[in-house]
């Protein structure tokens, strides 16, 4: 189905199953503990051993030799692959990295061996009698130290991206503000790390892993290893979190695909925590300059946004400067990037790419140059609201209602209360103070297919490689299938996350329930029609309610009409509404801290996202996408940072003991609230992402509520009390 | 070695090698997955079960050191007559999202709640602080075990078998 034109009327819209907070379909299975995710995947293949990877122990440089002699004699040991025994293998299209192969080392833990056992201890201890000879070279770690020659990196054309004369609009403009940010790298932390069985049958392979882009990895798995991808097959029904840190294979699948081919075996292996952190991706670290030009009365003149990143060569940069072409109106504007060469790990996705960072320097810098306009940081937001994309003023958002995210959460949460003046609301030994910041991720469209079939229970079965991360995918495309055919949702069986499924959006970019769920909706028009045509029907007036379709005074039980079955596959691809329109989610970000004026201790108290994003397909789990949004948040502005060793070039704290992220008692109340609304120009489904949006600004409004209970201004994440202790203000 | 052991209310024995971790014998073993591998050195809680009422991380104890105790795993808790009221809470409520992290929290909840019937959000939240979470942050869990642990108190009978049986076992 080409989806060309605004959505009309559609049988979503009846919203009896969508649009409803029903329980999660995979719930049950997860309480009880009997998801099965990737590494327990005992009833795939019989016969499973296992696999420990070995990561390089330098930066940069070349691996000399690998002496596995006594890890080939330690007892249990199979088979042992190392990176000198096979030419460099291929890499998938959106990686710079190498998995492995060959004798280059191009980052720190990048794996160099795979040992393969008859227990998991067994390979440990073998992996442990690796010997690897290295040559090292001086490698770039140090992002600060490569900034100022880092070179223009273009985001599609044009290395610069220019609206008007930017230099001279902020030279005339009455306040300015010229301040830079920086944010560190940072880790997924999904609590599943990266693990695949490996399973091959002949010269086909199959891989039972955790991943959220099903048919990229299909695909990138033949490029790796040099095969044909129909040879290949891949299955993820179950993913325990992925946050971008799983949009592509990993070392754990390619190893544990080499380790299975010379052990003759099944094999299985998982990366441990520090390999996830150093052989895998993170979000890169980023210095971004802001300068924004006003009048007087608030009005944006001009706004430049220019960020620093680094990357493997190949890689691209952290998009940070993304939302700033879009999210503020402004006549004149400069938006730029740089790409620093390191040669630290992968930089690569991480929820909200771009946005993520990038809103949690330009929503600090839209607080300060409020305060400097001495205006309310919501009203000098929406005073700066634009319906148009800038840049492009014949071009305007498909639906945009930031400003009342803003007026709604402002009333929500007793905005009105907030002093403006900082650190002048106390209570008892705490400084208390009330932020706000903008959300703005893109709502991005990509084609994604589905399989539905039809049997004589009147059973529904939807089949597509779409994935569940967390996000509540089983339970949307259960939805979707249901309103659209007319049944309950316990008729309907969802299969996801297998290669041999029809190929879906996938998870990532908080694109995959709207893109997904129209391929369900494409599908099941299909079967519509194929139901309709088997009763001699016109499809066109039938109706699909209470398990029967319905024409005129006709009326057919679903499992009747299907007979000894029927089956539809189709897809959504769109035409050029995204072109057309600018389609984006936003949301306000409001947030009341404490800090102890006496220790600095930042707690917070209350956190508001009021969001508009389209139709909600399901409040409940939409919710909680938000709210596991806004804990990420609170991690990045307050903990989260992966600190790099200059010298040796690697994450230090590369576990969850020194790579804090929050826990129960940082968390206090959360509310979320969603704008009733639909979008006809994102999908039939009229929907947009929640998933990535909840985290964007989430980070500056916790920033700006600091600077309001303190006074004191920290621009470089994350705000650890030994970024402000010695500027707070003396206790009274 | 022998390791002898009871799981969920039955005996289990298997042969395995001195250095293997409890979680490490209910996973590969036992075919126990519900206890998860999320960091195997302490920080994460995925594999968190209870032995003889105490929740514990099972990737930092050998299997030898649980001989002959008493250990339940998730797939214990639901009884023949349903879903044990934590788990439901949590399906519920939308407390778990990937649900990696959930059989642990789900057990720490339990530990808690058998030696504290009325515990405070702050006491939830002290009791948890070693089950990490990174899709649905916490709110949701701490509100869907303060309704638990009310609903617990106010129905005054064995609503709980698999808890009533795990007291007298090591009471």
């Amino acid at each position: 189905m080409k989806f060309e034109h605004p959505a009309g009327l559609n049988p979503i819209d009846r919203l009896t199953v969508v649009g409803r907070p029903v329980d999660r379909i995979d719930g049950p299975l997860k309480t009880t503990g009997t998801a099965l995710y990737a590494h327990e995947r005992h009833d795939v293949a019989p016969n499973q051993a296992y696999g420990v990877v070995v990561g390089a122990a330098i930066a940069r440089g070349r691996v000399e030799t690998i002496d596995v002699r006594a890890a080939r004699a330690a007892p249990g040991v199979l088979a042992v692959v190392t990176t000198l025994d096979v030419p460099r293998l291929g890499r998938g299209r959106m990686n710079y990295a190498y998995l492995f192969g060959g004798a280059e080392i191009q980052h720190y833990h990048q794996a160099i061996a795979v040992v393969v056992a008859e227990t998991f201890e067994q390979a440990r201890a073998a992996a442990a009698l690796i010997r690897a000879d290295y040559t090292p070279e001086q490698g770039r770690f140090d992002l600060a130290a490569e900034a100022g020659h880092a070179p223009l990196h273009g985001d599609g054309d044009e290395p610069v991206h220019r609206v008007g004369d930017f230099e001279t609009a902020f030279a005339a403009a009455p306040v300015t503000l010229d301040r830079t940010y920086t944010t560190p790298d940072q880790s997924h932390v999904m609590i599943e790390p990266h693990a695949t069985v490996a399973v091959w049958d002949g010269d086909r392979l199959t891989l039972w892993t955790s991943n959220q882009m099903i048919a990229w990895s299909k695909k990138a798995v033949a490029d790796i290893l040099g095969m044909p991808a129909e040879k290949v097959r891949v299955v993820s029904p179950y993913v325990g979190g992925g946050f971008g840190g799983k949009l592509f294979v990993r070392a754990d699948a390619v190893l544990a695909a080499l380790g299975a081919k010379a052990a003759g075996r099944p094999v299985r292996v998982a990366l441990t925590r520090p390999l996830v952190i150093n052989n895998t991706t993170h979000r890169p670290a980023t210095i971004q300059r802001i300068r924004i030009g006003a009048e007087r009365d608030g009005r944006i003149t001009a706004i430049a946004h220019e960020s620093t990143s680094g990357n493997l060569p190949d890689g691209s940069p952290e998009t940070a400067v993304a939302q700033t072409k879009l999210l503020y109106a402004g006549a004149a504007r400069m938006i730029a990037m740089r790409l620093a060469r390191l040669d630290l790990p992968e930089g690569n996705a991480m929820r909200a790419p771009g946005e993520a960072p990038g809103m949690m320097a330009l929503e600090i810098a839209i607080d300060e140059m409020a305060e400097a306009l001495g205006l309310d940081p919501v009203e000098f937001r929406i005073r700066n609201d634009t319906q148009v994309d800038p840049a492009h003023p014949g071009r305007p958002f498909s639906y945009r209602d930031l400003v009342g995210c803003l007026r709604l959460g402002a009333e929500r949460f007793g905005w009105s209360a907030r002093d403006p003046k900082p650190a002048s609301v106390r209570d008892g030994r705490w400084l208390i103070g009330l932020g706000v910041a903008a959300g703005f991720r893109n709502n991005l469209l990509t084609k994604s297919s589905a399989r539905v079939e039809l049997d004589r229970h009147g059973v529904v079965t939807v089949s597509t490689d779409m994935t569940d991360i967390g996000t509540g995918s089983y339970t949307i495309i259960a939805q979707t299938a249901a309103e659209m055919l007319g049944v309950g949702l316990e008729k309907v069986v969802v299969r996801l996350g297998d290669s041999d499924f029809p190929a879906s959006a996938g998870s990532g970019g908080q694109w995959g329930a709207n893109n997904a769920t129209a391929g369900v909706y494409a599908a099941c028009v299909r079967l519509r029609d194929a139901v309709a045509r088997k009763l001699g029907l016109n499809a066109t007036d039938i109706d699909f309610a209470d398990g029967e379709v319905m024409s005129g005074d006709r009326r057919v039980p679903l499992g009747e009409a299907a007979g000894e079955g029927l089956s539809a596959e189709d897809g959504i691809e769109y035409g050029s509404l995204a072109k057309d329109y600018q389609q984006s989610t936003f949301a306000g970000h409001f947030v009341e801290v404490a800090v102890d004026a006496h220790t600095g201790e930042t707690r917070l108290r209350r956190m508001l996202a009021v969001c508009s994003a389209g139709r909600i397909l399901n409040p409940k789990s939409a919710r909680s996408q938000v709210i596991g949004a806004m804990t990420m948040g609170a991690g990045a502005a307050l903990m989260e940072k992966l600190s790099v060793d200059t010298r040796r070039g690697f994450f230090v704290n590369h576990d969850l003991a020194g790579y804090e992220v929050p826990v129960h008692a940082d968390i206090p109340h959360q509310e979320v609230i969603f704008l009733d609304e639909a979008d006809p120009i994102s999908s039939p489904m009229k929907a947009k992402g929640v998933g990535e949006l909840g985290l964007c600004g989430v980070g500056a409004a916790i920033a700006n509520a600091i600077y309001n209970a303190t006074g004191v201004r920290v621009r470089d994440y994350p705000i650890t009390l030994d970024t402000y202790l010695d500027r707070l203000p003396r206790p009274a | 070695m022998n390791v002898t052991l009871t799981v969920n209310g039955e005996t289990r024995s298997a042969e395995v090698p001195p250095e293997t971790t409890l979680l490490v014998f209910l996973r590969e073993y036992l075919n126990l997955t519900g206890a998860k591998t999320g960091c195997d050195i302490g920080d994460c809680g995925a594999c968190t079960v209870i032995l003889d009422g105490k929740a514990v991380n099972a990737c930092l104890m050998l299997a030898a050191q649980a001989d002959g105790r008493d250990v339940i795993t998730i797939e214990g808790l639901a009884t023949r007559e349903g879903l044990h009221p934590l788990q439901k809470v949590f399906e519920e409520t939308g407390a778990l999202q990937c649900g990696f992290c959930g059989p642990g929290v789900i057990l720490s909840a339990k530990a808690l709640l058998d030696e504290n019937p009325a515990p405070s959000k702050q006491e939830i939240r002290n009791a948890l602080a070693g089950n990490l979470c990174r899709c649905t942050g916490y709110v949701k869990m701490i509100d869907g075990i303060q309704e638990v642990a009310e609903t617990m108190r106010s129905v005054p009978t064995p609503a709980l078998p698999a808890a009533s049986k795990g007291e007298q076992k090591h009471g």
